[in-house]
């Protein structure tokens, strides 16, 4: 019986392969492919930025993309466990970063911050994680618990919501002007790891990353406690069955995905030390766009599509647009960054590492 | 039950076009628009309606904008649209302040108390221009707006405020689009009613472009806008003056106003071999430029320009814009300017925050100085504003205000303006200072206007 429906799903299959829209979707594919490599066959040609110059566009590309990977976990745990997107996580972050900047702004008048800046940042960077813990648990008790169990789209809308509400709250307790991070004077300057000349600041922010992100992997997929987050994912009515409290797991998910952010804020303040109320939309939508990227619901894929998404932006306009001489090509990151988002889904519609979501929970 | 729905929508209809009439009504109750009841005539009167109501008064010439009437007693009613929230807002609560103070000096115009009705928020950008201005315009006692403070949002507010017969005067608007490029040549966003107390960028981009080239000696360059209309008219404007005296620009690019990661660009910069960039953009992307350009590798050297935008007291306290050089409008000085600062400090309990408060103060003079010439009384306090004759008042006018003489060219520019160049060096700690440390100063005539 299996056999035969095996037997018959491949002819049908292989059918409904050759229809006009997949033959259109290949051309697409590989007219996308030509634009991009002839672009940067130009643009590496023309010999106008240096090899060094190419690898520091790589660099900068990675450390900006650690940050969005970070902030990507939060949309992509939340997701994998409710299945909707959680706008307000932008705003987690946000407020992370803006608590590390009154911390480290009151450590920098004292000598702490100067004698041990290793210490000074580990407060500021516990700081921001236990703001940004607290907020995206009060954001999940306030504002989703009560939805549970509603359509998918209200808490999406009401995410929405209170992104403006913490945005909005923000500004009212702090004023809309743009703050300043003090700056860590031992981590200025450059310094060299494997040959390659790199930032101070870059390496901190690489390296915190990538400890954070293994440590969560790890937590995720060998404690008990991720064991519960894992099993509710994928069913919360038999998880529920099997004895774990769904709503205390989600409140975790929302702690781990918060504590993630806050790492993100204080790291952010690291690279681009300026922040105002509004300083967490964008960093929000890329960080989604990188989830979605990497495959919405898979962990190792927001980490992924994050650093890609970092990259992407970084090289993608001096190596492919500059190629085809478009004036002010600096000016267009962001739609390469959308674009790259639109070319790996035509490819890949699931996004780099989505195949868990073939099947479709209902 | 079909019957019912409709009925309910009818009665709906009903009443809604009744409280409509009753709000229509009330607004003709308590100041006499032109020829009353019409509805019409509350966003922009026309012509034969003007002269009817005009010939029932004294002997107006009947202009084709129409007419503003204001009853004995009743405020003549101003508005300001400046930006007044998010980065910017420094820029607009300082000329918000200079209109205040304007207001206060003036006291009464013509018998008639001064109303600044409007207080509406321009956020810098092109669509809070075109809100402010459509809610202002909505109210048709407003004869005059003071604004706006971004040409971004001056360019739908010029064009929403003009057509509907009102004058928009800005105090800090730079942009050549709205006005002209000095040389003739009508901008692309010109309309006849704009008018500015504040310089025509074409000016400060030749400033700036003469300092780097014949006082610093660089021949090497590199701009960075925002695509905002002020940061694009100001570089083009840098661009054509630099290239006219013999220097190159090595890189002529654009970011967005939202942009945190600039070191991209700066890559691209520092491959182009750029000896200096000029980035006239706002906070907090010019912020991004400053702290990343000297990580860079190969931009250790650079020299750093920017412009009035970046004038700032958040700005200039920021390390990484230690030596950078700004192109400004000249700081007024005298006794006119020394008492003005008094007020403002003792009405605000800080100085001055930004560059145009002085330009926001004389545009609203002009606007009161227009309004007594264009004003005609019918001898009982009743007061007929003749929206044409306010414009060819505005034209007609030589206004000596705290930023020297001014007189509006047939596009609106009515300043003669120096252009400061300034230099934030480590003993400036403050914006004043900033200002105060004059390194050129360059006059129209001397660049050529």
């Amino acid at each position: 019986m299996t056999e035969a429906a095996t037997v018959d799903a491949r002819p049908a299959r292989r059918a409904t392969r050759i229809t006009p829209v997949s033959i259109f979707l290949w051309a697409l594919r590989i007219a996308a492919l030509a634009i991009i490599l002839y672009g940067s066959y130009l643009s590496i040609s023309s010999g106008r930025l240096t090899a060094s110059q190419w690898r520091d566009l790589f660099v900068f590309g990675i450390s900006t993309g650690s940050v969005y990977a970070l902030i990507a976990l939060g949309y992509t745990m939340v997701y994998g466990v409710l299945r909707f997107i959680n706008f307000a996580h932008g705003e987690v972050f946000m407020v992370g970063a803006m608590m590390a900047f009154y911390v480290a702004n009151a450590l920098a008048a004292t000598t702490l911050w100067t004698s041990s800046p290793v210490i000074s940042l580990l407060i500021v960077l516990v700081a921001a994680m236990a703001t940004s813990t607290s907020v995206a648990v009060i954001v999940e008790r306030i504002a989703y618990r009560p939805l549970r169990g509603a359509p998918r789209l209200i808490p999406l809308i009401t995410s929405i919501g209170a992104s403006f509400t913490i945005q909005y709250l923000v500004r009212g307790l702090v004023g809309p002007s743009t703050k300043a991070f003090p700056r860590v004077e031992s981590l200025r300057g450059t310094t060299e790891i494997f040959g390659l000349v790199i930032l101070k600041s870059q390496v901190v922010v690489i390296a915190a990353a990538l400890v954070m992100m293994t440590g969560l992997y790890l937590f995720v997929e060998k404690t008990r406690t991720g064991k519960s987050m894992r099993a509710v994912a994928e069913d919360p009515e038999t998880a529920a069955l099997m004895g774990i409290d769904v709503d205390r797991t989600i409140v975790k998910v929302f702690a781990v995905g918060g504590a993630m952010a806050g790492v993100a804020g204080a790291l952010w303040g690291l690279v681009f030390p300026s922040l105002n109320f509004f300083s967490g939309f964008l960093p929000g939508i890329k960080a989604f766009t990188a989830a979605v990227l990497g495959g919405i619901g898979n962990i190792v894929g927001a980490m992924l599509g994050g650093v890609s998404l970092g990259i992407f932006e970084s090289v993608g306009p001096s190596l492919v647009l500059a190629g085809y001489e478009i004036p002010a090509f600096s000016q267009l990151k962001d739609v390469v960054a959308y674009a790259a988002l639109v070319l790996v889904l035509i490819f890949r519609p699931t996004g780099i590492l989505g195949e868990r979501l073939a099947e479709e929970r209902t | 039950m079909k019957m019912k729905r409709g009925l309910k929508l009818l009665a709906l209809v009903g009443a809604l076009s009744l409280i409509i009439a009753a709000c229509g009504g009330g607004e003709g109750g308590d100041t006499t628009t032109t020829a009353g009841g019409d509805e019409e005539t509350t966003t922009t009167a026309a012509a034969e309606e003007t002269t009817t109501s005009a010939a029932e008064g004294t002997t107006v010439p009947a202009g084709e904008l129409g007419t503003v009437e204001v009853a004995a007693g009743e405020p003549i009613k101003i508005a300001s649209a400046q930006t007044i929230s998010g980065d910017t807002a420094s820029l607009g609560e300082d000329q918000v302040r200079a209109i205040e103070i304007a207001i206060a000096d003036k006291g009464e115009l013509l018998g008639h108390p001064i109303e600044l009705a409007f207080d509406e928020d321009e956020g810098c950008n092109s669509e809070g221009g075109q809100t402010a201005a459509t809610r202002i315009t909505a109210d048709p006692q407003v004869i005059a707006v003071i604004g706006t403070s971004c040409s971004g949002a001056g360019v739908p507010a010029s064009n929403v405020i003009t057509s509907a017969g009102r004058i928009l005067v800005s105090g800090s608007n730079t942009s050549p689009v709205l006005t002209s490029d000095l040389a003739g040549n009508e901008g692309p966003e010109h309309h006849e009613g704009y008018f500015r107390t504040a310089h025509n960028d074409a000016i400060q981009g030749a400033a700036a472009a003469t300092f780097v080239f014949e006082e610093l000696g660089l021949t090497n360059v590199a701009t960075i806008n925002d695509g905002d209309p002020y940061t694009q008219g100001l570089t083009s404007a840098f661009e054509a003056a630099y290239e006219g005296l013999g220097g190159t620009i090595a890189l002529s690019t654009a970011v967005t106003a939202d942009q945190t990661d600039m070191r991209p660009v700066l890559t691209e910069v520092a491959a182009a071999g750029a000896e200096l960039i000029f980035f006239p953009i706002f906070q907090p992307a010019g912020d991004f430029v400053a702290e990343q350009a000297l990580e860079v590798a190969g931009l250790e050297e650079v020299v750093l320009m920017g412009a009035d935008g970046l004038l700032s007291d958040t700005y200039v306290v920021l390390p990484q814009t230690e030596n950078m050089y700004f192109s400004g409008p000249q700081t007024p000085t005298g006794d006119a300017y020394d008492e003005f600062v008094a007020k403002y400090q003792e009405a605000y309990g800080e100085p001055p925050i930004q560059s145009f408060h002085a330009h926001a103060y004389d545009a609203t003079n002009m606007v009161f100085a227009a309004i007594e010439e264009a004003a005609t009384d019918d001898g009982s306090g009743n007061l007929s504003i003749d929206l044409q004759a306010l414009r060819d008042a505005m034209h007609s006018m030589t206004h000596e205000g705290l930023t020297g003489s001014l007189s509006c060219d047939e596009f609106g520019d009515c300043a003669a303006p120096n252009i400061d160049i300034l230099q934030n060096t480590p003993e400036t700690a403050d914006i004043a200072a900033v200002r105060a440390n004059i390194l050129a100063t360059y006059s129209a005539e001397q660049l050529g206007f």
